[in-house]
């Protein structure tokens, strides 16, 4: 698994690719936790999650749940098939805001 | 035991069918992907499409995970068994662990209507195979979740 920050100001883009799973969340869930905190928008870019199970889902939650708390905007990108499918299984593909480019994420960032 | 006769056990055990593959790994994280590796191949070999594939690999990737940290927790480490069979137009697989019997009431699926991390695991489970349930594990073993879902 690859969890690669790009800074961009206000605004930070994580790229996730490979298999987020219960060996690499810990790392996923801290570097979200990190960017919420410190920026303003942050887009998850999901185009290279090939698996992501109900312990990767869990740091997204827990991300979305602690932006929102602190105003942050935090949204998934180009969200792959394979994420997609057990973001559906969780019910959760309408209560994260998914948008189809990382650009998106950025431009409503306000 | 002669071969025939470890064979004749298992079918008895398992309830028959045709073996597939089985696999003994260390109940450990970094298991995981080797086993979701496996099943993937077992699923695709035995019919199973990409949809029915990707659901049974998510089904037995999280029941492991349940035996990893609920299970044997954080007490002395032990093995994961899956044995995989196919018995009719259904791919059935085993995840027995070797660690103290869970109460099987105590293993639910939380609300989802309620947003917070964890616990999706055994709605995962659920919503991936056709059924699951525990079922008497074999003499030594600890637990058994037994599951099946149609090959399509």
């Amino acid at each position: 698994m690859n969890c690669e920050i790009r800074d961009e100001g206000d605004s930070a883009v994580v790229s996730l690719s490979g298999d987020v799973d219960l060996e690499s969340s810990p790392r996923v869930r801290s570097a979200l936790l990190d960017c919420v905190r410190m920026k303003r928008t942050v887009v998850v870019d999901m185009a290279g999650v090939s698996y992501i199970d109900s312990s990767g889902v869990a740091s997204l939650v827990e991300a979305f749940q602690s932006a929102r708390k602190s105003h942050t905007r935090f949204v998934l990108a180009r969200v792959s098939d394979a994420a997609m499918r057990v973001l559906e299984l969780a019910r959760l593909d309408r209560v994260f805001t998914i948008v189809g480019d990382v650009a998106d994420g950025l431009e409503h960032g306000g | 035991m002669s071969a025939a006769e470890h064979a004749a056990a298992a079918t008895a055990r398992h309830g028959g069918g045709e073996a597939v593959v089985s696999l003994r790994v260390p109940a450990r994280v970094k298991s995981l992907r080797l086993v979701r590796r496996l099943m993937r191949e077992a699923a695709a070999a035995s019919g199973c499409g990409d949809t029915c594939t990707r659901d049974i690999v998510i089904a037995v990737d999280e029941a492991c995970q349940n035996v990893i940290r609920h299970a044997y927790g954080d007490r002395a480490s032990g093995d994961i068994v899956i044995d995989v069979r196919r018995q009719g137009d259904a791919l059935t697989v085993d995840v027995v662990d070797f660690a103290p019997p869970v109460d099987p009431s105590s293993v639910h699926p939380r609300p989802l209507d309620e947003l917070r991390p964890g616990g999706l695991g055994t709605h995962f489970i659920r919503e991936c195979m056709d059924e699951s349930e525990f079922r008497e594990p074999p003499a030594g073993a600890g637990n058994r979740l037994w599951m099946s879902k149609k090959i399509e």
